[in-house]
């Protein structure tokens, strides 16, 4: 294995003796710490951790960030991921001593200022998706649906319902929603699209009947299309007495448009590292707010808060609640960061972002159209999905297509998925890219499907520019190479007589 | 808005572009009847106004920034290397999304091999995920990992566990139709060996501790994993990370699962989130762990890469029959802990979790020489204790509220027995004026 000097782990990099941060010397207790406690509760082997000083480990870890793409740095269409800017200001509040340095414990009278943000996020998001109540406690997307889904359970449990055993999703869902499902241990039903990419509403009509617990649906769909017999779908579903589950990962193309609630679903999760701006952090923290319709509000987690005239509390009295997904109250930081994206845009500029949104997604899949052939071919709301098939008989993937993108500076979309259209590239501009960008993507994909016909090696073998190549993912799995330990082991049994090191530092100079 | 870069004159050439007249019939799809009217959202403000009004908002809290707080309980204040927040801040991490395309994230990846490898040393055990909500839905996830592992249905719980992660294990597993029972703890908060013998038997798929447990205890689990394994279940262990310095690791003591917080690795107890939950098994039950991995492997030209690896277990490949539900991690927290750890260092590690020591077990030495006080000292500690009042602890609490000290936590909210018990938190954080201004607060009580 080459091992070029900004790939070695910090581990490679220590030498024993060095530090990276120092604690005060004095002690109090006037006692060795090893003489505190009895030696059987001692650690025997002390843990291995690298020997690094800080400027070592600041030029490491900044040298790793170098390495990736973001969103400050790049354009990242990633289909169902509402990759868009992450306002500075949101960070800036996040950092507030007065906010950040606040214990979860803290009697309600000391914390007035977050349950007021919690408060008002809340007051926001319901006036946002119509729902009549939300907790603000999922850790995620994937949290706040299982959070749902409980709530499904407990809601039909509690009318004595205990025969409805079957959760229906749409064949173009998340992987989470069927996961989702399956862990409360439902059946999972799925609901073939019709060739206009919504659900097929005979068959919906063929499926839910007295045993489905619930319908859970994304709107805009996968495929970016706006259910448009949504009133149907949900009307079908009640009437089976059923409930509507609204996945709100595609939602930032309804702000001031249309809302969940006035659809007729029961419950919904939101994505505030989508919609409501707060970053990703290459994959985390997130947060899945999760609202209800009046009937489903005693079930909600514990605990909720609440406004008792000019003060803000938790109220843990719940006797339905489903119980607590986390400890505390949730990912405060990320609820304040979208407290604040929404006073920053008011109801005028989150009108503007879910338009913009759509005016981007559709020009971008009017231009690229000629290219790439659209799954369906009608307006789209803020992401679309283009096929990559294109019947030459070549051996080009979606996922090649989205690589060779890398080399053009551009993320690649999602590819693969939705799964119902072969060769997929979901695309989702979002609303804070500029026209400039999108023409360039356009460019970028004109030239990429000339290189498809003329030298389709080139894109085989993308990205070409990045600093690694396409890596061997079959390998990894085989072998598990999971920590520095492993790969220490793994090193030794293949032992080359040269450090690999050297060989790396050799190869680079004959460059 | 300064967030939107389109004109009017992009708008027009792009509706142009499209074929439409105008935006609206961009949305014929949708329903005139559910038409959005008024969003009922106040009017924007500049990032002037706004940040005048955050900051007067924020001085409705009382933060450690601002006042002397003794809590822990589950989230604790630590010491911060300015370098942390600062590298965590690079917008190139920051803004990232998961690691889908390893070629455009390998410095994500590298660095949750890095947490991985630094979870697993201060584990002792092989293997580590990239990182999960929190402790306790990590220890939720543990839980239901013991049980489809052994085919079992019931966890065997000690009360001692954090009552939060407790509630949050109950809430998972009953959604999954499975059971938990508990074992108590003594008054020295050590959990009831005998009780917890006489419940353990072959139905129990999984066996629970805490260390240091909720109160504040260092539990001494000698033969306890001879015992669980001798039954064919797991033994389950929540610790708290920044304890392994100094005291015995999961692996030590014989643990299949370690699972726990991570907030106390480098991120600020920011009103209980974002947070990190850690999570390291065996390598038996390598492919069952839920949550994402990131392994090191080669490139077309020999290079070392990292990659998201043994995603078979994960749901967006294996839909309803996935390990988990779960897909976005803690990654930029997981990032901050990584961090953080590497500027520890192997000395570092070990110092801090001695000053911690050495706080705690001064501030309750002192604390038991107050009169109306009373502690338990043949409790072994790492970094808070309990304490017995002869007064409620509610009239301790609004006492020195307004002196600026946040006291420690009600235990009687949690355990209704202890009447007058509070739990408090002395981390290297403290100073001997801190700790001292604290003793002379309670002794006036």
């Amino acid at each position: 294995m080459l091992i070029d000097p900004e790939s070695r782990l910090s581990f490679e990099k220590s030498r024993s003796g060095r530090r990276g941060t120092q604690f005060p010397k004095e002690r109090l207790s006037g006692k060795e710490a090893s003489k505190l406690l009895p030696a059987a509760l001692l650690r025997k082997e002390a843990p291995q951790l690298p020997e690094l000083t800080e400027p070592e480990v600041v030029r490491h870890f900044v040298n790793l960030s170098k390495k990736n793409f973001s969103i400050d740095t790049h354009f990242y269409p990633l289909g169902s991921c509402s990759m868009k800017y992450n306002p500075k200001v949101n960070e800036w509040a996040a950092a507030l001593g007065d906010f950040a340095s606040v214990h979860p414990l803290q009697p309600e009278e000391t914390a007035q200022g977050w349950l007021c943000i919690f408060y008002e996020l809340e007051q926001d998001l319901k006036a946002i998706t119509g729902m009549d109540r939300f907790t603000l406690q999922p850790a995620a997307g994937a949290q706040g649906e299982l959070c749902g889904m409980m709530m499904v359970r407990a809601y039909h449990a509690s009318r004595g319902e205990h025969g409805r055993r079957k959760v229906l999703v749409p064949d173009s869902s998340h992987g989470t929603n069927p996961a989702t499902a399956a862990l409360l241990g439902y059946e999972v039903v799925q609901v073939k699209s019709n060739a206009r990419g919504r659900v097929d509403l005979e068959e919906l009509g063929r499926l839910v009947d007295g045993e489905t617990a619930c319908l859970m649906l994304t709107n805009p769909n996968t495929l970016g299309l706006f259910e448009d017999e949504i009133l149907k779908i949900t009307e079908k579903v009640h009437k089976a007495g059923a409930l509507l589950y609204y996945d709100g990962a595609n939602f930032n193309a309804l702000l001031g448009i249309t809302r969940p609630g006035d659809m007729g679903f029961d419950i919904v999760h939101l994505n505030l590292h989508k919609t409501f701006s707060t970053p990703h952090g290459g994959g985390g923290p997130g947060a899945g707010p999760v609202g209800v319709k009046e009937k489903l509000i005693p079930f909600l987690p514990v605990p909720l808060v609440e406004k008792r005239g000019e003060r803000y509390g938790l109220n843990f009295e719940q006797p339905q609640s489903v119980g607590r997904l986390k400890a505390f109250h949730g990912q405060a930081g990320m609820i304040l960061r979208a407290f604040v994206y929404i006073r920053t845009l008011g109801r005028t500029g989150l009108k503007q972002v879910s338009e913009d949104a759509i005016l981007n997604a559709n020009y971008l899949r009017a231009r690229l159209k000629t290219i790439f052939p659209v799954a369906v071919d009608e307006p789209c709301m803020h992401e679309f999905v283009l096929s990559a098939r294109t019947g030459k008989g070549n051996d080009l993937h979606a996922l090649d297509i989205g690589k060779r993108l890398l080399d053009y500076g551009f993320h690649a979309p999602t590819v693969h998925f939705p799964l119902v259209v072969p060769e997929a590239l979901m695309i989702e501009p979002t609303e804070t890219e500029s026209k400039e960008t999108l023409d360039r993507f356009v460019e970028a994909m004109t030239e990429i499907r000339k290189e498809m016909d003329r030298k389709p090696e080139i894109i085989k073998n993308a990205p070409h520019t990045l600093p690694i190549r396409r890596p061997d993912e079959v390998m990894a799995a085989r072998t598990p190479v999971l920590t520095h330990r492993d790969w220490l082991r793994e090193n030794a049994q293949q032992a080359p007589a040269e450090s690999n090191e050297r060989v790396a530092v050799h190869r680079i100079s004959e460059r | 808005m300064h967030y939107h870069p389109l004109t009017a004159d992009d708008r027009r050439e792009m509706l142009e572009a499209i074929g439409v007249k105008h935006f609206e019939d961009l949305l014929k799809g949708i329903p005139s009847s559910i038409r959005a009217r008024d969003l009922k959202v106040p009017e924007a403000l500049s990032e002037m106004e706004l940040r005048r009004e955050l900051e007067a908002t924020g001085k409705k809290n009382q933060g450690s920034k601002s006042v002397l707080s003794f809590l822990g309980g589950g989230s604790y204040e630590h010491f911060i290397p300015a370098a942390v927040p600062q590298l965590m801040g690079r917008n190139e991490f920051y803004t990232a999304y998961t690691p889908y395309q390893p070629e455009a994230s390998q410095g994500t990846l590298q660095a949750i091999f890095e947490y991985q490898s630094l979870i697993a040393e201060l584990t002792g055990l092989d293997v580590s995920n990239a990182s999960h909500y929190d402790g306790a839905t990590s220890l939720a996830e543990a839980g239901l990992l013991a049980l489809r592992h052994t085919g079992r249905r019931k966890l065997l719980v000690a009360r001692s566990v954090h009552p939060d992660y407790r509630q949050v294990l109950r809430t998972y597993l009953e959604a999954a139709d499975f059971t938990l029972e508990e074992f108590g703890f003594e008054k020295n908060g050590k959990f009831k060996r005998k009780e917890f013998q006489e419940l353990l038997n072959e139905e129990i798929g999984g066996v629970v501790f805490q260390t240091p447990n909720f109160l504040g205890t260092v539990e001494d689990l000698d033969g306890v994993a001879r015992e669980i394994h001798a039954l064919g279940a797991p033994l389950i262990l929540a610790a708290n990370p920044l304890s392994l310095g100094v005291l015995r690791s999961p692996a030590e003591w014989g643990a299949d699962m370690a699972v726990g917080e991570g907030q106390v690795l480098g991120l600020p107890t920011g009103f209980g989130g974002p947070y990190l939950g850690y999570f390291a098994v065996t390598r038996e039950l390598m492919r069952r762990i839920p949550g994402r991995l990131a392994g090191m492997t080669m490139d077309q030209e020999g290079k070392r890469a990292f990659v998201l690896t043994l995603q078979a277990r994960e749901q967006h490949i294996r839909r309803e029959r996935a390990s988990s539900n779960i897909c976005t991690n803690e990654g930029l927290c997981a990032l901050g802990a990584c961090i953080y750890l590497t500027l520890l260092g192997k000395e570092g590690i070990r110092e801090v979790g001695e000053l911690n020591l050495d706080r705690a077990y001064y501030l309750r030495e002192k604390i038991s020489s107050l009169k109306g006080y009373r502690v338990e000292k043949d409790s072994p500690v790492f970094n808070e204790f309990v304490v017995f009042s002869e007064k409620p602890f509610s009239e301790i609490q609004s006492r020195l509220i307004p002196q600026g000290i946040l006291a420690g936590i009600d235990l009687s909210r949690y355990y209704p027995e202890m009447k007058g018990a509070f739990l408090v938190c002395a981390t290297e954080t403290k100073s001997r004026e801190d700790l001292e201004c604290f003793v002379k607060a309670l002794s006036q009580c």
